[in-house]
């Protein structure tokens, strides 16, 4: 951006003390994000390693596929589990549904760095168009998890039968729809908890995305990076919004194909 | 004067295509290993092979990732080393959980 004449760079746009300063050659606001970035990863990293310490202290469903039951004497099979499609009820589509969600979602990661492309051109259409295709692929992925969500807490048609302990503290043996924090059909009430908990949480980070990728949306739209004289913006952005991405790539071997 | 300050003093570099090409390139190669990953979850047995496979193939999507779309690659390198070395210590995180759950299921069942 500006011309370096010494070894840290500083931004003509700002004063050495007014986050002007560029160690490392990033700008005060990138080198943040990275640095927010890496937190981000160990929160997410402790709860994946979590759910990998949890999963290995329960027996893995050892039986065929065809005759999957839930129980939660083992951990479920996950493409017994997720295998359900909207609009088609009762029809057998293992994984199917998350892996268009995958799809859906690293399409706007391309179109993310492509946005981001634009900025380094201070092409303010190229920016827009590619904000707008990354909006809607952001809101798609997350339309598509309030269905998985919602599918998954009413579950299946025929349930499973489940010898648990119930809220009023005593041994039930009943037939259970669905999930909750309590109960779920598909497993031990871990693998529903760990669920909610760590797609949640995957979930609020694709929200606020969101969020900022309409502000980014916006700003670059009526003409505040040009005025600002830079795309920094969408750079830092995208940070987040590739992140994102990143965490989602092993929400999904680790939930859906392990 | 609001009219002059309004209007671009920014100049729009046109495209290039190499770079667009390399973008597209990176993003065929990530759908390529999902759905690598896809055709593995179906075919193979499972067990130690196929969740060291999908691990592998994880960690080189995230390769991508990090390096053609958030561009660490081309930061400068003690950047770059200050957000990779510190994920050395989830290395061992992974170790010793891991190593907890087992035991924890050798009491356990």
């Amino acid at each position: 951006m500006s011309a370096h004449s010494t070894a840290i760079g500083v931004s003509s746009k700002r004063g050495v003390w007014d986050g002007g300063n560029e160690p490392l050659k990033a700008s005060y606001g990138k080198l943040m994000m990275w640095f927010f970035l890496l937190s981000d990863i160990f929160t997410f990293a402790a709860f994946l390693i979590t759910y990998i310490s949890i999963r290995v202290s329960y027996p893995a469903y050892a039986g065929s596929a065809e005759v999957f039951a839930g129980s939660n004497e083992y951990w479920p099979v996950p493409e017994m589990v997720f295998k359900a499609l909207p609009f088609l009820h009762g029809f057998n589509a293992p994984l199917i549904f998350v892996g268009i969600m995958t799809f859906i979602l690293i399409a706007s990661s391309v179109t993310m760095v492509l946005a981001v492309e634009a900025g380094h051109r201070n092409d303010r259409k190229d920016v827009v168009k590619w904000m707008l295709w990354t909006l809607v692929g952001g809101i798609t992925f997350l339309s598509c998890q309030a269905w998985e969500w919602s599918h998954f807490i009413h579950g299946t048609d025929g349930g499973s039968v489940l010898t648990y302990v119930n809220s009023l503290g005593k041994v039930v043996q009943e037939t259970v729809f669905g999930a909750n924090l309590h109960v779920n059909e598909y497993g031990p009430a871990a693998f529903a908890q760990l669920f909610f908990f760590i797609t949640g949480f995957h979930g609020f980070h694709v929200t606020v995305g969101v969020f900022l990728l309409f502000l980014c949306f916006y700003q670059a739209a009526v003409g505040i990076y040009d005025r600002r004289g830079h795309y920094e913006m969408v750079e830092k952005i995208g940070l987040y919004w590739h992140f994102v991405d990143l965490v989602w790539v092993f929400v999904f071997t680790l939930f859906y194909l392990i | 004067m609001e009219i002059q300050e309004n209007k671009s003093t920014l100049s729009v570099t046109p495209r290039n295509d190499e770079k667009i090409k390399k973008i597209w390139k990176t993003a065929g190669i990530l759908l390529a290993i999902t759905v690598v990953e896809f055709i593995m979850a179906f075919t193979m047995g499972r067990g130690i092979l196929l969740y060291s496979a999908f691990i592998i193939l994880t960690i080189w999507k995230a390769k991508y990732i990090m390096m053609e779309f958030m561009h660490l690659g081309d930061e400068v390198k003690p950047l770059f080393y200050s957000i990779i070395v510190p994920l050395i210590f989830l290395v061992w995180l992974v170790i010793a959980l891991v190593k907890e759950g087992s035991e924890i299921f050798l009491l356990r069942w």
